[in-house]
């Protein structure tokens, strides 16, 4: 309990900081703080939890930032060298100086946060809370407790968003500090666009992101979202993502984790309207004591509705991974079609992961499939490579990145699928190193 | 250039290869041929290195290296490389990443500095108009959900590419139509050259009318039973390895 109160006791110094916020504001922090307090922090007796160990979190000291100070120099080497819409937020706290929404249309508004709080605008009123309420876990209730900072994306109907949204979360290095954001994005009938989270830091930094995001994806609408979590190796983070989707309407996410010492993400898709599609991509990658958690869920409400998922993990040394990808099917949700995969490769015999696919029909004209795969690298292949004078160490090291290239491939964003196949190459142990040969590689294709 | 004396292998505690002797210099085409289960295979795939094969006596030396005793890679980086019957799949990994890290292993192991990335795709795109493949090719996996034919194009690829020394080609022929043959022969031809050697393992003897060798040896049961030039191919073609086979024992 005391764990709780920690938190409890930052939480009610906040309130006293803060000024008049409106009632209903007001409630949803209380809803949210007393939730927390009565489930306290999840333990491995939880079911959800089983295989993660949240005591690093719960147990840590974590203020709340003041500033968004961040030098420019260092936040523009950080920044994924995209056109992008971009809202950045330092440590949770929302950096102005380093936004940028030149050009925005019309027909597109994105703010953050605090903005619409403080306007009490009815782009939060509605919809905040709505897909992740306070019951839903205990990091989302904290976060509603806590939130004041995040993104507000409202899309109008029929509007194609030419360049990404790109939200950056950076993580200073100094005294542990948390920050938990809130994402809102409500895609219009028939919109299109493309959302990137992005979490990064300075190495040294060993924050607690504890993020909620909420997506609506209207009737037809087309949303591809792109989470690259390549937080400092000290953060903590935890990501409850939620999405609705309308008839006919088109979900990808690409949900990519690279950094992290304890990470965990649920992402829900609830397909609520015929011809509703999901696509969720996932690569996870740790190395040293890393931990990475994901947790999927496709809910099946409709007939006629598609899933299709593929994770797969890379796991060296002692790092421990964690799939836990479940396909729900309603009653009567019949012609559906659920397809799920997550392979994981061990490359190291102290790596560890834990997979649990799950599969909840009840109807009975549906086609799914679900499977998942733990294997080392194939020995025909390494000894194929070695006979063309590539050395063992590469030859290990080409597979590994060949392994992830078949998520990658799914990447739009060249940006990103060449940074996150240059930071599983560079990232492998010193003798797996390939990110020289992946550079010249890309130059080639010049 | 190769040196293989009194060589005997046991795979599975079977013997298979049972006392070949066979010496290549450089600037030959040498083929051999011989019936299914006479240990063709089985000494192409004990010079590169392949796991499972015991050798129990004997030796193979190259350029005066003791080849056994080399790693895999050690070999190919020398100029030993071997073009398979099979070639493996790759998946994820392209064509592009195994032949820049495969020629740079090379040199950088021959003390050399890697080669630039515009002299290199200038190489390798000369290559492949050679053997009549599309740029694309680069981009694809090694292999993955190529026919038979464009797998063994792949193999030459790789070999005008890396340029070995000693180029041994097991059953490079097996599974193609004629005009993947000639195109294939053609990439073998153009690596004919004073300095190199060439090894043909074959079944039969259609291949040897696109490539002729200097040298044609028949394996039979581990041992080479006869030597003899282009025309002991075409002999064996005419009456088959029944004939030799008695006249050897």
């Amino acid at each position: 309990m005391s764990d709780t109160q920690t938190f409890l006791d930052t939480l009610k110094a906040r309130s006293q900081q803060r000024g008049v916020e409106p009632t209903w504001i007001a409630a949803r922090r209380q809803a949210g703080a007393a939730r927390f307090e009565a489930m306290g922090f999840p333990t491995r007796r939880d079911e959800e939890w089983k295989y993660t160990d949240v005591r690093t979190i719960a147990q840590g000291n974590f203020a709340l930032a003041e500033t968004a100070d961040f030098s420019q120099a260092q936040a523009a080497a950080l920044t994924l060298p995209l056109d992008a819409y971009r809202l950045t937020f330092v440590d949770g706290v929302f950096s102005a100086a380093l936004s940028d929404l030149e050009a925005l249309p019309s027909s597109v508004q994105v703010m953050p946060l605090s903005k619409a709080l403080s306007d009490n605008h009815e782009a939060v009123g509605g919809p905040l809370g709505r897909l992740t309420g306070v019951d839903f876990s205990p990091f989302a209730a904290l976060n509603t407790a806590f939130m004041e900072e995040g993104a507000v994306v409202r899309i109008a109907p029929g509007t194609v968003v030419e360049k990404p949204i790109l939200l950056q979360f950076l993580s200073r290095a100094g005294a542990p500090v948390m920050s938990h954001p809130r994402i809102l994005v409500e895609a219009a009938g028939r919109s299109e666009a493309t959302l990137i989270e992005h979490y990064i830091g300075e190495a040294d930094a060993a924050n607690f992101t504890n993020v909620v995001a909420e997506l609506m994806l209207d009737r037809g609408a087309i949303l591809n979202h792109y989470k690259l979590q390549e937080a400092p190796l000290g953060d903590l983070h935890v990501a409850s993502i939620h999405v609705e989707q309308g008839r006919d309407s088109r979900y990808s996410s690409y949900n990519l984790n690279l950094g992290g010492a304890l990470v965990r993400n649920d992402l829900i898709s609830d397909l609520n309207g015929q011809g509703a599609e999901t696509n969720f991509y996932g690569l996870f990658f740790g190395q040293g004591r890393q931990h990475v958690d994901n947790h999927t869920k496709v809910n099946h409400n409709a007939p006629l509705t598609f899933s299709n998922e593929n994770y797969k993990g890379i796991l060296d040394d002692r790092a421990h991974g964690v799939f836990n990808g479940k396909v729900y099917v309603k009653r009567d949700s019949q012609k559906i079609e659920g397809f799920q995969s997550n392979q994981n490769l061990l490359l190291s015999d102290r790596a560890h992961i834990d997979a649990k696919p799950e599969l909840e029909i009840y109807a009975d004209d549906v086609k799914c499939s679900h499977g998942t795969t733990t294997g080392q690298l194939d020995e025909d292949a390494i000894y194929a490579l070695r006979t063309r004078g590539i050395d063992k160490a590469t030859a290990r090291g080409l597979l590994t990145l060949a392994f992830a290239g078949e998520v990658l491939e799914q990447v739009a964003l060249d940006v990103i699928a060449e940074r996150v196949e240059l930071a599983v190459a560079g990232k492998l142990p010193e003798r797996f190193n390939l990110a020289g040969l992946v550079e010249a590689a890309a130059a080639l294709n010049d | 250039m190769l040196q293989v004396k009194d060589l005997h292998v046991t795979v599975d505690g079977k013997e298979i290869l049972k006392g070949l002797t066979l010496t290549i210099n450089a600037g030959e085409v040498h083929a051999i041929m011989g019936p299914n289960g006479a240990g063709k295979s089985t000494l192409s795939a004990v010079i590169a290195g392949k796991d499972g094969y015991e050798v129990t006596h004997g030796s193979v030396t190259f350029e005066g290296q003791d080849v056994l005793e080399m790693e895999i890679e050690e070999r190919a980086q020398a100029g030993l490389l071997l073009g398979f019957q099979y070639p493996v799949e790759i998946p994820g990994v392209k064509n592009i990443y195994l032949l820049k890290s495969a020629l740079n292993a090379q040199r950088v192991a021959r003390g050399e500095a890697e080669m630039p990335a515009p002299e290199f795709m200038k190489l390798v795109k000369e290559k492949l108009g050679f053997m009549k493949m599309d740029a694309s090719f680069l981009q694809r996996a090694v292999n993955e959900g190529f026919s038979g034919g464009e797998k063994k194009r792949n193999e030459i690829l790789q070999m005008l590419v890396l340029q070995p020394k000693l180029a041994m080609l097991d059953e490079i022929d097996s599974g193609l139509d004629i005009d993947a043959m000639k195109v294939v022969a053609d990439g073998v031809n153009s690596l004919r050259a004073e300095e190199r050697a060439i090894l043909l393992v074959t079944h039969y003897q259609r291949l040897l009318d696109y490539i002729v060798p200097d040298k044609v040896h028949v394996l039979v049961d581990g041992r080479i039973v006869k030597s003899g030039d282009a025309e002991l191919a075409k002999e064996l073609e005419a009456n088959g390895y029944e004939g030799i086979e008695e006249s050897a024992a």
